[in-house]
């Protein structure tokens, strides 16, 4: 039985350098692949454009619309991967976004004052709670009553996008608490470049502690390891990356009015002709949808409810048999799908500074297609946090690139249609290729 | 965390059946009485009684579709049951869903073997029940490790630890599966086919793991059409027909040309005690 040798050892040398470096490292070349794709979307981009797209500014405007998106598609991750489907992400976006709207600008001023100190805090857990309680209740029919999720979430898509309008019969509620409009960007809703470098810092030691301790436990245990210059190679890639974020983050400036303003308003004297650098940093909403995928992933990998998720992806039956209460777990991810929609309304509704009733409209679309183009398969059982994030950077590269462009927006939405179909034909047959 | 059961039963654990005289026999303990279940009209379990003593092993014979894998997923969970009582060491016990029988003790070894595909063997292994941290997160590490020593002893080559499940063999699979039923110190145990997916050697392992279970003290539904692995491994036979127990008999007691009219004809031989199932 050749094949059930350990993996470390001989097989190891086998292969070019390339393909040694990608087994020692245990890098997933299909996350890769996609990494790959999208750099060659950003230089075509690039090029197309003028040389408009690869800049700090562009970038930077990409990482804070890409947030929303990659949030829930953190969530769509795991509805696909127990077999369902949520359609209806966009309309429970555009509800919670109209009651987090209403209950800033009508009912917290009663108790908090116009616009208090935490009007922001008390409308985004009312948002949450709103959004848990969609998701509950979709969650609750489906697993519970037997109704198809895609049936389910097709009329969540009609229901909760008209209850959007019911909210205020159609109005547009604005402006935002000030505190609240930080989570969705903008020069004041970014960390400037101080704190920006500190997160990297923290970002880079997390990146080596946790392949130090990652060693040590499998050593413990006996387990194989990764040879030494592995870890190294590892550790020096992520921690470049980190900094090379930053640094892009950090080369975008604050637009002059708003710098003109800040001086003014702080006294600050300037020599004759002198130009203040105020960095954006990195916007709080790409703070926050890192936070969520950090979050995610830990939920995902690393807790019995994520186990369950992918357990219940691979064999139902086989889930349902070794005593998994499935319907309890299909459940509490749409409750948990509700939660990440309410997050992604907040920043939407603090970026526009503004609730619309058409707040999230076809985001279901590129939501499912991040998380498919990100690796999760539609038949259930895999997918990955990550792959899903950098499947909405993509879906979000492809939407500025072509706006860049000046592509019509109607053409816009063919595209993405398209896209989505291509990808999943792709999914489909490099699976059958690596089974 | 053992693989070897906690109940070892008297010194050189003498085979239940021929040594202990029926007057003085272990314990019962499963007790299944008038079971019944039907599906859409159709009596797939027709007032079934069947007891398991400590220590023995019951084959369950039957032709397909007879209803004995029903009747055993009755009992581990899988199925609610329409009518009956199931008795486990004496006190009547609630089995609702698989949840409640591992809690009684009563482990499967599905026909299906039930794992997850998709999941690696340490996961596969504690599904439903893994470990984990004092932080509440799993703990891989302790999983895999323990998940290592018990493959390495039902399958001792068996290396391939950090992949899913369905990129392994068959009988590696099966492994698996029986490893999932042993690791968690199961009082009973139910094994529905637990040879068919293997090859002669494997088989001939798989025998010699019954045997030392029952060594153990482990009580053991075996469910098989092989009659020559029944009457090598299995104390007493029970036959089931049409759904119903045609009857059941100590092996040593019945020929296995008697075993097979038992379960062609549904005709009980003198040696066997009578269900409702026989015909005259």
């Amino acid at each position: 039985m050749s094949t059930s040798k350990p993996e470390q050892g001989a097989r190891s040398d086998e292969g070019g350098p390339l393909a040694r470096l990608f087994r020692a490292t245990e890098i997933d070349t299909r996350m890769l692949g996609m990494i790959g794709a999208l750099l060659l979307i950003w230089i075509v981009f690039h090029l197309m454009s003028g040389d408009r797209f690869l800049t700090p500014r562009n970038l930077w405007n990409l990482s804070v619309q890409t947030s929303g998106v990659a949030i829930m598609s953190t969530g769509m991750v795991l509805i696909i991967v127990t077999r369902n489907i949520d359609l209806s992400v966009g309309s429970i976006l555009g509800f919670v976004a109209m009651m987090m709207g209403v209950a800033q600008t009508q009912y917290l001023a009663g108790f908090l004052g116009d616009y208090g100190q935490y009007t922001w805090a008390a409308a985004l857990v009312i948002g949450m709670i709103v959004g848990a309680s969609v998701g509950a209740l979709h969650g609750f029919v489906i697993a519970y009553m037997g109704v198809p999720a895609f049936i389910v979430t097709l009329g969540g898509l009609l229901v909760w996008r008209g209850a959007a309008w019911w909210v205020t019969s159609g109005q547009t509620v604005a402006p935002m608490d000030p505190t609240f409009r930080l989570m969705g960007g903008g020069p004041y809703g970014a960390i400037g470049a101080f704190w920006s470098w500190m997160v990297a810092l923290v970002a880079c030691l997390a990146i080596v502690a946790g392949l130090y301790f990652g060693r040590r436990n499998r050593k413990r245990f006996d387990f194989p390891l990764r040879p030494l210059w592995a870890e190294f190679t590892l550790a020096g890639v992520g921690c470049s990356l980190v900094l090379l974020a930053v640094g892009v983050a950090n080369a975008y400036p604050w637009p002059r009015g708003i710098v003109r303003r800040h001086v003014a308003e702080n006294g600050i004297v300037l020599a004759e002709g002198e130009q203040l650098f105020i960095a954006h940093g990195i916007a709080i909403p790409v703070l926050i949808a890192i936070g969520v995928g950090i979050v995610m992933t830990f939920i995902a990998t690393r807790t019995r409810f994520g186990r369950y998720v992918f357990a219940m992806g691979g064999n139902p039956e086989a889930a349902e048999l070794a005593g998994i209460n499935t319907r309890w777990v299909t459940m509490k991810i749409f409750i948990l799908m509700g939660i990440l929609c309410a997050i992604a309304a907040a920043i939407s509704t603090a970026r526009l500074n503004a609730s619309t009733n058409a707040q999230g409209t076809l985001d279901e679309l590129l939501v499912i297609a991040a998380a498919v183009i990100g690796g999760t398969s539609l038949g259930g059982g895999i997918g990955t946090i990550a792959g899903a994030m950098i499947g909405a950077v993509v879906m979000q590269s492809l939407q500025s690139g072509m706006v860049l462009l000046g592509v019509d927006a109607p053409f816009q939405n063919v595209v993405v249609g398209v896209v989505l179909v291509i990808a999943v034909w792709l999914d489909g047959l490099y699976r059958k290729r690596s089974a | 965390m053992t693989v070897q059961p906690t109940v070892p039963i008297g010194g050189d654990a003498p085979d239940v059946a021929s040594v202990v005289a029926p007057d003085v026999r272990p314990a019962k303990v499963i007790e299944m009485e008038d079971v019944s279940i039907s599906f859409g009209g159709i009596h797939a379990v027709d007032h079934a009684s069947l007891d398991l003593y400590h220590g023995e092993v019951v084959a369950l014979l039957g032709h397909n579709g007879a209803g004995k894998s029903t009747l055993i997923k009755i009992l581990s969970g899988a199925y609610r049951r329409d009518g009956g009582t199931i008795r486990v060491r004496g006190q009547e016990a609630r089995i609702d869903n698989p949840r409640d029988a591992k809690a009684y003790g009563i482990e499967t070894i599905y026909q299906s073997l039930a794992l997850a595909d998709n999941v690696d063997t340490a996961a596969n292994l504690y599904l439903g029940r893994e470990l984990r941290t004092w932080f509440g997160t799993l703990d891989d590490a302790a999983m895999e490790s323990h998940a290592r020593e018990v493959m390495g002893r039902l399958n001792p080559r068996f290396q391939r630890f950090k992949e899913p499940v369905k990129a392994l063999s068959g009988g590696q699979r099966q492994s698996v599966a029986i490893a999932r039923a042993i690791l968690f110190d199961a009082k009973i145990l139910i094994m529905d086919e637990p040879t068919a997916a293997l090859g002669p050697q494997e088989t001939a392992g798989v025998a010699e793991l019954i045997k030392q279970l029952k060594r153990d003290g482990i009580s053991i539904f075996l469910i098989s059409h092989d009659i020559e692995d029944v009457f090598e491994l299995a104390d007493r036979v029970a036959v089931m027909k049409n759904g119903q127990m045609v009857g059941d008999a100590p092996v040593h007691a019945v020929t296995r040309d008697e075993v097979l009219g038992m379960i062609i004809l549904g005709k009980c031989p003198p040696g066997a005690t009578r269900g409702p199932g026989a015909i005259d």
